[in-house]
C-alpha cells in the first residue's frame, strides 16, 4: 500500500501535482455483508483519462457505480468513506442525487438506447435540465451526435427508433446522450466489449477527444486499450487498489509484481 | 440397436396420435360452440337489436339497446376505475417495492383475487355497496367490474415492468432522471405493449362476467343512463332470456352472446397483435 501513497503524492514523472477532480478516500463498499471494496484511495485528475484494470470480480464496476451512486437503487448495498467531487462528498445522503448524476455521467457495457427515436434519445436528457426552443434543441442534438461521431450516419433518420441502430452506433448514441447534458465526469464501464474493432476504434478516438473537456474513468479488460486511451492506470485486485500511476509507467515498469503478472497476461 | 430404434419410433407415433387426439377433442368442442353461436346468433342479427330495448314478457320483437349501452357504460367505468389502481399497484411492486415484504403479500393476495370466482366478488360488492345504499345500481355493477379488472392489470403491469431490463433503468437514472420520471417515460414506454395487452384482456374478462352484475346492477327493461339505478347489461340479459319460454327472448340471448363473443375475440386478437409487435421491437 505504501507504493500507492507515493504514486499519489507524485503522480506525474515530471512531478507537477495535477488538480484532482475526484478524490476517493478510504472507500469501502458492501454487498450485504460482503466487502467488495476494501478501502480505496485514489484521485481522478481533471481532464485526464484514468483506466481501471484488473481480473474479473476485482471490483472495477463496483467502484464506478459508487462514483454516481448507482448502487442507491438497490437495498443492501452501501458505501463507506469519502468521494469528493470538487470538494463535495458524493456519499453524503443529503446531496441531491439527481444533480450529482447530471455531473457524473455513465456509459455502460451494453448499449442501452431508450425505446424512442434517435432524436428523442438525446433531447430527452437535455429536457431534464433545460427548456429549449425547438430550433435550439435541434442544434444541441446535432452537436451531441457530431460529438459522438454519429451525425453522418443518422442525420437522415433522426426520427426513427434508436433501437434500429447497430450495436456500435447504439453505443455512440449513448455517449452522445451522456455528453449532451454536459457532465463534468464520464464513467465508462467496458464500453467496447460488445463492439467490433472498427466501432471500438471510433469509441476510443471519441474518448480521446472527450478527455480535452471531461474527466474520464474507463474500465477495460483490454490492455492495449488501456494503454492507448488512458493517462493514468489503476490496477485492482480482490477489492483493493494494488497500483496506480501514469499509464506508461504502469505498463513499462510496474512496481508491484501482481501488476506485472497481470499486464503481461500471466494471470487474470 | 435397430429393435430399440423401432420401438422408440413406435412409442413416438403412439404419443403423437394421443396428443393430436386430445387437441382435436378440445378444439372440436370449441368449434362446435362457436358454430352453434354463429348459427343461432346471426339469425337474430338485425337493426332492431341495436335500436330497440329489450321486449317485455309476451311482446314480440325488441332489441338489446339498453343492455348494450349498459354493458358499455359499466365496463368503461369499471375499467376506468380498475386500470389506474391496478397500474399503480403493479408499478409499486415492480419498481419501488421490488424487494419489499409488502410486495410479496400484495402479490399473494392479488393472485387469490385473480382466481377468485366472480360470484364472490358480486356478493362482496352486494354486501359492501348495495346493502348500505338499499338498492341495486349501475355504480355497484361498475365497482364489481373494477374489482375484476384490478388483479389482471396488477399482474400484467408487474410482469411487464419486470421484463424491462435493469440496464435501461440504470441508464436513465445515470442521466440524473428522477425515478418517477424514469418509470413514466422509459419503463412504461418499454413495457407499453404488454401493459395495454393486459388492460385489453381485463376488459375482455370484465365484459363477459354475469355473476358480479347479477347482485349489483341487476337489470332493467329500460334504456337508463342513471348510475344510481339498476342498469341492463348483456350478461344478465342473456342469463335471464336464455331459459325463458319466449321465442324472441331466447333469440335475443343468442344474439347477445354472439355480440359479447365477437367483442372479446376482437380484444384478444388485438392484444395478440400488440404483444407480437412488442416482442419484435
Ligand atoms: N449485486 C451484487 N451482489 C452481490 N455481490 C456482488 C454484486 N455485484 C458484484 N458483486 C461482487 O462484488 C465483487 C466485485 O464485482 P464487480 O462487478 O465490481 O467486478 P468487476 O471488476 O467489474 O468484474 P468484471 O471485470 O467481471 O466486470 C465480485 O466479487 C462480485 O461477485
Ligand atoms: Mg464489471
Amino acid at each position: 500500500m505504501n507504493s500507492v501513497a507515493n504514486t499519489l503524492a507524485d503522480p506525474t514523472p515530471g512531478g507537477d501535482a495535477l488538480p484532482a477532480k475526484l478524490r476517493i478516500k478510504n472507500l469501502k463498499f458492501f454487498y450485504g455483508a460482503t466487502l467488495a471494496l476494501k478501502g480505496i484511495d485514489l484521485n481522478l485528475y481533471d481532464k485526464h483519462v484514468t483506466a481501471f484494470i484488473g481480473p474479473s470480480g476485482c471490483g472495477k464496476s463496483t467502484l464506478l457505480r459508487v462514483l454516481n451512486r448507482m448502487y442507491d437503487l438497490y437495498p443492501n448495498q452501501r458505501a463507506e468513506g469519502q468521494v469528493l467531487l470538487d470538494g463535495d462528498n458524493l456519499l453524503d445522503p443529503r446531496l441531491d442525487i439527481n444533480l450529482l448524476r447530471a455531473r457524473v455521467g455513465m456509459v455502460f457495457q451494453k448499449p442501452t438506447p431508450f425505446p424512442m427515436t434517435i432524436y428523442e434519445n438525446i433531447a430527452f436528457g437535455i429536457r431534464l435540465y433545460e427548456k429549449l426552443p425547438k430550433s435550439e434543441m435541434d442544434g444541441r442534438v446535432e452537436t451531441a451526435l457530431k460529438g459522438a461521431a454519429l451525425w453522418n450516419e443518422v442525420k437522415d433518420k433522426l426520427h426513427t427508433s434508436g433501437l434500429g441502430l447497430s450495436g456500435g452506433q447504439q453505443q455512440r448514441l449513448c455517449i452522445a446522450r451522456t455528453v449532451a447534458i454536459k457532465p463534468e465526469v464520464i464513467l465508462f464501464d467496458e464500453p467496447c466489449s460488445a463492439l467490433d474493432p472498427i466501432s471500438t476504434a471510433k469509441v476510443e478516438e471519441l474518448i480521446d477527444e472527450l478527455s480535452a473537456t471531461y474527466t474520464i474513468a474507463i474500465v477495460t479488460h483490454n490492455m492495449q486499450q488501456a494503454a492507448r486511451v488512458s493517462d493514468y492506470t489503476a490496477f485492482m485486485y480482490l477489492g483493493e487498489l494494488i497500483e496506480f500511476g501514469p499509464t506508461n509507467a504502469i505498463f513499462t515498469s510496474p512496481k508491484n509484481q501482481r501488476t506485472q503478472e497481470y499486464i503481461t497476461g500471466r494471470f487474470g | 440397436m435397430d429393435a430399440k430404434y423401432a420401438r422408440r419410433r413406435h412409442t413416438n407415433t403412439v404419443a403423437m396420435t394421443l396428443c393430436w387426439g386430445a387437441a382435436l377433442f378440445g378444439i372440436s368442442w370449441l368449434a362446435f360452440i362457436l358454430v352453434a353461436l354463429l348459427w343461432n346468433g346471426v339469425a337474430g342479427l338485425n337493426i332492431a337489436v341495436f335500436t330497440e330495448v329489450t321486449p317485455g314478457p309476451g311482446s314480440t320483437g325488441g332489441g338489446l339497446l339498453n343492455a348494450i349501452v349498459g354493458s358499455l357504460i359499466m365496463t368503461t367505468i369499471g375499467v376506468a376505475i380498475g386500470t389506474p389502481i391496478g397500474m399503480l399497484a403493479g408499478t409499486y411492486m415492480a419498481e419501488y417495492g421490488r424487494y419489499a415484504k409488502l410486495t410479496k403479500v400484495v402479490r399473494f393476495i392479488n393472485d387469490i383475487l385473480l382466481s377468485a370466482p366472480s360470484i364472490i366478488i358480486g356478493l362482496f360488492i352486494y354486501e359492501a355497496v348495495v346493502v348500505p345504499l338499499g338498492h341495486f345500481s349501475a355504480l355497484a355493477g361498475s365497482l364489481a367490474l373494477a374489482v375484476i379488472v384490478i388483479p389482471v392489470v396488477v399482474r400484467t403491469t408487474e410482469d411487464m415492468l419486470l421484463l424491462v431490463p435493469n440496464t435501461l433503468r440504470e441508464a436513465s437514472i445515470a442521466l440524473g432522471m428522477p425515478r418517477a420520471y424514469m418509470i413514466m417515460r422509459v419503463a412504461y414506454s418499454a413495457a407499453r405493449a404488454g401493459i395495454v395487452t393486459g388492460v385489453l384482456l381485463a376488459i375482455a374478462r370484465a365484459s363477459g362476467e354475469t355473476a358480479p352484475l347479477l347482485f349489483t346492477a341487476l337489470s332493467s327493461p329500460f334504456l337508463s343512463l342513471d348510475l344510481g339505478k339498476e342498469m341492463a347489461n348483456l350478461p344478465v340479459i342473456i342469463n335471464n332470456f336464455a331459459g325463458s319460454p319466449y321465442e324472441n327472448w331466447r333469440q335475443l340471448a343468442w344474439t347477445g352472446a354472439l355480440l359479447i363473443t365477437l367483442a372479446v375475440l376482437t380484444l384478444s386478437v388485438g392484444a395478440r397483435v400488440l404483444t407480437r409487435q412488442g416482442a419484435q421491437k
